[in-house]
């Protein structure tokens, strides 16, 4: 008799399990009921995670931070601040250490520390840029299609705009250090920026489909995925990181 | 709920202040323990609540109701606070070890809720909750985001992998993981 696999098991607990006689067998097989009983204990424990407890009146509280943004309608200009102000800034740091960089490689060949310095703002910098990337891309793929008329991304346009900007920058500074693979990967995501900045600030189902495809065709969201889990792993080595 | 949910959202889109409100005091806490869930950290916790509402207001008119405007708001609460603990690690400003229960923290009992028509009834200890808290801590950021939205919020496997843009197997195995890490840390203590 097979046993159940321990992938199997989680599906049940969770009651995703498809039709494959999983209950059946667990009354059958006393192993198989001994994992799944292990199991169950360590997730209930899980339950025990502690969350801090909110005061009676929480609800009032953030009503009265949220109510003037809402109330004035200003949360859209706030929204659009403020990951341009972060991404300026960053830029700003980035072009600073680039040419602090290029400054103490005239001035002192031991300074050794420059690349290093330079590359650690830049994967800080870009690794940002694309996380921001990554919410507006994620906002598009996941919208829901105007069943009749238009659907509004006039926010993600402006995000997309703003995004633009930054994304000039890290590449021209990714291209100067000659990091080719970030070079190739801010191309890609500068033009699908540019594809949504350009698009109706309505679009209809026809429209969002294929924005979608043109983000799906570009295997965009992967690639910025996949770069975000590079960074963790060289940033979990600062000694040895290698360049981007 | 998710009737009378659909109804402030309608009130809501028309421009009533006072029907998003509701969806304010309806959701806040569950949004406030997702974030803190998600993030270990009290005061990023506040933040995800007023951004997640923020941001929620201004993609209202989009919200369609293919899914419960719980499980939507969700998915922007749990995507901001990836994107925050992102932040917070690269510029090692926060560890997510602020959320583990302190070392003398007094023992804590608590009677696990059932989940099971037969389910076991365990007293577990401050020092499980310690656990669990390291645990989840060491669980990669999608790891945890896919864990979280599935065994808290109840979120299915489709639904996550849609929050997340993940296909649905790679949103199946980072819950297998978490699991695996969750299974490998408490199963010494819970079987004891």
């Amino acid at each position: 008799m097979n046993h159940l696999s321990e992938e199997q098991l989680v599906l049940y607990y969770y009651g995703e399990a498809g039709p494959d006689g999983v209950e059946d067998h667990l009354g059958r097989c006393e192993s198989c009921r001994g994992s799944y009983q292990a199991l169950q204990r360590v997730l209930n424990s899980v339950d025990s995670f502690p969350v801090p407890e909110r005061p009676a009146e929480y609800e009032a509280q953030v009503w009265r931070a949220l109510e003037g943004k809402v109330a004035r309608g200003r949360s859209r200009a706030w929204f659009a601040w403020k990951p341009l102000l972060a991404a300026a800034t960053m830029a700003a740091l980035v072009a600073g250490a680039f040419f602090a960089g290029h400054r103490w490689q005239r001035r002192d060949a031991r300074a050794a520390a420059d690349p290093q310095v330079r590359e650690r703002v830049l994967l800080v910098a870009v690794g940002d840029h694309l996380e921001r990337s990554q919410m507006v891309l994620l906002e598009l793929a996941n919208a829901g299609a105007p069943k009749s008329g238009a659907l509004d991304i006039s926010y993600e346009q402006r995000a997309a705009e703003d995004l633009i900007e930054s994304n000039r920058l890290y590449r021209a500074t990714a291209a100067s250090a000659g990091d080719v693979a970030t070079t190739s990967l801010l191309d890609d995501l500068e033009r699908v920026l540019l594809e949504i900045a350009h698009s109706p600030s309505s679009v209809s189902g026809k429209q969002l489909e294929a924005l979608r495809k043109e983000i799906e065709d570009r295997g965009i969201l992967v690639k910025v995925k996949l770069f975000g889990d590079q960074v963790e792993q060289k940033e979990a080595a600062p000694q040895n990181a290698p360049s981007l | 709920m998710e009737d009378s949910d659909s109804l402030a959202v309608a009130r809501a889109k028309a421009g009533d202040g006072d029907a998003y409100r509701l969806l304010v005091d309806r959701h806040s806490r569950s949004v406030f323990r997702l974030a803190y869930r998600m993030t270990g950290n009290e005061q990023d916790s506040e933040d995800v609540v007023q951004e997640t509402f923020l941001r929620a207001y201004k993609q209202l008119q989009r919200y369609e109701a293919r899914s419960s405007f719980a499980t939507w708001l969700y998915r922007i609460a749990a995507n901001y606070s990836l994107d925050l603990v992102r932040r917070r690690k690269r510029h090692g400003e926060v560890s997510l070890g602020d959320a583990r229960p302190e070392e003398d923290a007094p023992e804590m009992v608590h009677t696990i809720p059932s989940r099971d028509p037969a389910p076991d009834r365990l007293v577990f200890s401050g020092r499980v909750q310690e656990q669990v808290a390291r645990t989840l801590d060491e669980l990669s950021r999608q790891e945890r985001t896919a864990f979280v939205l599935r065994h808290f919020e109840g979120q299915s496997i489709e639904e996550i992998s849609g929050a997340l843009g993940l296909s649905q197997n790679a949103a199946k195995h980072s819950i297998f993981r978490a699991v695996q890490k969750l299974r490998r840390a408490l199963e010494p203590l819970v079987t004891q």
